[in-house]
């Protein structure tokens, strides 16, 4: 399973960013090849609309099954996960990336309502 | 003659001087009050009006046609508001971000993307006595203000003679919804309160106003409260400051009970009636 974190770096230890289209970085784990690679989303400060869906494509593209954030996609890039089939797990604002994976292992990390 | 009352700082008086200007103003000549606040239309409130006309109002966005797209993926890089991605072997559109623009339309090779009317809003029109009410309504989680102020004024426009004064009341702040509402004015009025706050928010209305050439002038409203700093910053750009509304309980209690203040309170009236000779006196220095 692939997962992807928000995250304000590029390490475990790094703090997760509750933002999801405007995060400064997508951390993507591969859980069975025990891969991380990260991803520079920073330039997402010059777009003025959009950011979520944006964010959410590319998602898409790094093949993540999971997304694991702080507040929450809204409705726009929520259409597009719909649309990819990832599955959001939110919460996860003031922990590391580690804590927050082990949150999201041991099932106390809450999926949002959809519309 | 158009004149838009708007603020940058909401909750600044935007609708009370819009409604009892109008009203007074209708007490001897044709005006329309038109509320081009879209996402909160509140002059309604004040002008219990009766509904003549109401209409469901329309904004253009791209539906996908699967059939005929070759999933060039040309939409996606000519939309400036990532309201259209190509998400593998089809193609998402997201309404409420787009902007109506018709260039993934346009410029799609296969002709995949004709535009497509989707409701945004409604646009009524209301009489109360001698003055006419035109407001447009945003629906719920609709994210662009733009094209319904557009068509509302593009009503107003089509549906009264030149010489009707035309009273705008805009949406706060200073972006493109002020933007749409006040670039077609003929004046601009507009209303702050004598805060830090609404000196702060008043410096970027008139960079705003300034910005776009027009005429304009302040009016201050909750007078006596805060400080003289707004007085200060007039005097010393050279704005005319031509009305202070002052704060007192008889004005906030006939507001809450949704009455126009002019008619019971003499100071609005007083700021009102010069107000008002101060639109006469530019509709006259404008006319040849």
């Amino acid at each position: 399973m692939k997962l992807v974190f928000t995250t304000k770096g590029t390490e475990w230890d790094s703090p997760m960013d509750p933002r999801f289209g405007r995060t400064e970085f997508f951390f993507v784990y591969d859980e069975e090849s025990k891969e991380v690679q990260t991803y520079d989303n920073r330039t997402v400060a010059g777009e003025a609309h959009g950011a979520g869906p944006k964010a959410a494509q590319k998602l898409g593209e790094f093949g993540a099954e999971v997304l694991i954030t702080g507040n929450g996609p809204g409705g726009n890039a929520g259409m597009v996960m719909q649309a990819t089939g990832t599955s959001v797990f939110v919460g996860a604002s003031d922990m590391t990336v580690k804590e927050a994976y082990e949150a999201y292992c041991n099932g106390s990390l809450r999926q949002p309502q959809r519309a | 003659m158009k004149v838009a009352i708007a603020s940058g700082k909401g909750g600044t008086g935007k609708t009370t001087l819009s409604t009892n200007l109008a009203s007074y103003l209708s007490e001897t000549t044709a005006v329309v009050l038109t509320d081009l606040d879209v996402e909160e239309p509140n002059s309604g409130l004040f002008i219990r009006g009766e509904l003549r006309h109401s209409q469901v109002r329309n904004k253009m966005v791209p539906g996908w046609q699967a059939d005929r797209c070759s999933l060039c993926g040309n939409c996606e890089e000519v939309c400036n508001f990532n309201a259209i991605l190509k998400m593998g072997d089809r193609i998402l559109v997201l309404p409420e971000l787009c902007h109506g623009c018709y260039a993934c339309s346009e410029l799609c090779p296969t002709a995949a993307l004709p535009m497509l009317p989707k409701p945004m809003g409604e646009l009524r029109q209301f009489k109360a006595g001698k003055l006419d009410l035109v407001e447009g309504r945003l629906n719920l989680s609709e994210e662009q203000a733009v094209p319904l102020i557009k068509q509302t004024i593009d009503f107003v426009d089509a549906e009264f003679p030149v010489e009707t004064i035309r009273i705008f009341d805009a949406p706060p702040g200073t972006s493109c919804p002020v933007i749409e509402a006040i670039k077609d004015a003929d004046l601009v009025l507009l209303i702050t309160e004598p805060t830090p706050f609404g000196l702060h928010d008043l410096k970027l209305a008139v960079l705003t106003v300034r910005q776009l050439g027009k005429p304009f002038a302040v009016v201050l409203n909750r007078y006596g409260i805060g400080d003289d700093k707004v007085q200060a910053y007039c005097a010393a750009e050279d704005i005319s400051l031509i009305a202070c509304i002052p704060n007192s309980r008889a004005i906030a209690e006939a507001y809450a009970a949704g009455e126009l203040l002019y008619r019971g309170v003499p100071e609005v009236k007083a700021a009102v009636e010069s107000i008002a000779s101060f639109i006469q006196k530019q509709c006259r220095a404008e006319q040849p």
